[in-house]
């Protein structure tokens, strides 16, 4: 009987937790999008905002600063992170020197992003007088996402099985060869996991953009024009204007960018799991 | 006949632990030796020297001497490359890459260098067909390497390997995982390759090395305990504890 009753009570609290967990999801998303959805139309969508303290006008050069970013600091990420990530995973040897460099890179991922910001702003903004501009925000983005990066391609990169390399290598391919096509097909799936998450902390993050690209709502026309992602005209819209619906509204368009991106993860990491056990 | 390889006082060390002793092996052109002995006697270390697979481990280490025709593998100015497309390996678990069944017999060549959509067809079939696995996968050779069953994908191995066209095939216990009728296939299809190809199989199934081999070396503890004809290893071993293996009395 005691036995019972334990079981019932743990049963209660996983349940009581997991339904606590989703509502409270709900909650939020639920909110955002009943407030936020009601101001999305044509006209929000596709003018630009007014600027200034009115809060008026519409998300279209944001959205525009936004693609933007995500261009540059992927077009910049891509190759070092890669590259990184199979010197780590392929030739690195395990001496105090790369533990050195994973202790750092690890550090790194830790560092919170207004930290880097202050970085980024030292450096970029002011040091190599790229001003408050796309420029700085890619760069500073780089060195946020760069370990996180690293790390995930480093551990998709691991998880080929040996036998691949050993298989290629058994065949006569050098090294390279068998990395270049055995072993970095088989992560990519993986890899482009990891670069979808950063594409996500990109859409999202707002302090370390803040204090790199200025926050001017006008279109960007250059790499060294300033410029506000949508995340950081949600910031402005809810810190200096009163426009508290078009605040919501952009919130909304977020969430919905999130989980888009959220359903391609899913779906890419699906297909992985696919290919590795015969499938498609 | 000038043997194949051989292997001169090898010693191979993983660290300080001593996995092969002293071996000095001859292995005979287009035939197969078999390697037997319980787990842990240094048999699938041992062949894995013969094609500097060992190499990639970090911390081993080789001393003595293995030649391939008369060449000592372990010489400075080896190419590592070119020795391991002279001898192929084929592994215990079936490993195809996750590719087509075309790519994974196409990868070889195409990494010495064949780019010619034709010639590369002609060479995936001929492949394929030496391996015994052309008649069931003709039709479908744009299918995933990881859809076939485990015999199917061990004999795709074999095809990939032979798409190389190397002059020696180790097999480092290739039925392992596979069932009884794909077993067999296997070892039907290792004695038809015996015609162009020599064979060093390392396989803890001493039926299997008394079917398909014709010389036998018997490893335990790193050592290499015997070595004949596989016919006299079974019937008149010349070393007790040789005897006491195939007899069933350990191992």
């Amino acid at each position: 009987m005691h036995a019972k009753a334990t079981h019932r009570l743990a049963m209660a609290l996983i349940w009581g937790s997991g339904f606590i967990t989703v509502l409270i999801l709900f909650l939020i998303i639920g909110y955002v999008l009943a407030r936020g959805l009601p101001g999305i139309g044509f006209d929000f969508l596709f003018s630009a905002p007014k600027g200034g303290l009115s809060g008026e006008g519409g998300i279209s050069t944001t959205i525009v600063a936004t693609i933007y970013l995500i261009a540059l600091t992927v077009a910049i990420l891509i190759i070092p992170g890669i590259g990184a990530a199979i010197y780590l995973s392929e030739y690195a040897k395990d001496n105090w020197l790369t533990r050195l460099i994973r202790y750092g890179v690890e550090t790194l991922a830790g560092v919170p992003s207004i930290v880097l910001g202050l970085f980024g702003f030292v450096l970029f903004v002011t040091a190599l007088h790229f001003r408050f501009s796309l420029l700085s925000g890619a760069l500073t983005l780089v060195c946020l996402l760069l370990p996180t990066f690293i790390r995930t391609s480093e551990e998709a990169l691991k998880a080929v099985p040996r036998g691949h390399r050993e298989a290629a290598l058994a065949l006569g391919s050098t090294k390279w060869q068998a990395i270049l096509h055995v072993v970095l097909p088989a992560a990519l799936p993986g890899i482009i996991t990891g670069f979808i998450l950063c594409i996500g902390r990109i859409v999202g993050e707002t302090a370390c953009l803040y204090v790199t690209m200025g926050g001017s709502a006008a279109m960007p026309t250059s790499l060294l024009s300033g410029g506000r992602t949508l995340s950081l005209h949600l910031f402005y819209l809810a810190m200096e204007t009163n426009a508290f619906e078009k605040a919501m509204a952009t919130g909304a368009v977020l969430i919905i960018i999130v989980l888009i991106i959220n359903t391609i993860t899913n779906w890419i990491s699906y297909r992985f799991q696919a290919r590795m056990h015969g499938g498609a | 006949m000038d043997p194949k390889i051989e292997a001169k006082q090898l010693n191979f060390y993983y660290g300080k632990l001593h996995a092969v002793k002293n071996v000095t092996l001859n292995i005979r052109e287009h035939q197969i030796t078999a390697l037997i002995g319980p787990s842990g006697c240094g048999k699938s270390t041992f062949l894995r020297t013969l094609n500097r697979m060992n190499d990639i481990i970090i911390g081993t280490r080789v001393e003595g001497e293995v030649l391939l025709d008369k060449q000592n593998i372990y010489e400075r100015n080896v190419d590592v490359v070119e020795l391991r497309k002279r001898v192929g390996m084929v592994f215990q678990h079936p490993n195809p890459f996750p590719k087509s069944i075309h790519e994974n017999v196409a990868f070889g060549p195409k990494m010495l260098g064949l780019t010619r959509t034709i010639k590369l067809n002609e060479v995936v079939e001929k492949s394929l067909r030496a391996a015994a696995l052309w008649d069931e996968v003709k039709d479908d050779l744009n299918k995933s390497g990881l859809a076939l069953s485990g015999g199917q994908q061990q004999r795709l191995c074999i095809a990939r390997v032979l798409a190389v066209e190397p002059e020696v095939i180790l097999m480092d216990e290739p039925c392992s995982a596979l069932d009884p009728v794909s077993t067999l296939r296997i070892e039907e299809l290792m004695q038809e390759l015996t015609k162009n190809y020599t064979i060093v199989i390392v396989t803890h199934n001493m039926l299997q090395a008394a079917r398909v081999s014709y010389w036998t070396g018997f490893f335990l503890l790193g050592e290499l305990v015997e070595y004949g004809k596989t016919v006299d290893v079974f019937s008149r071993p010349t070393d007790k504890r040789t005897e006491d293996y195939i007899t069933g009395r350990f191992g």
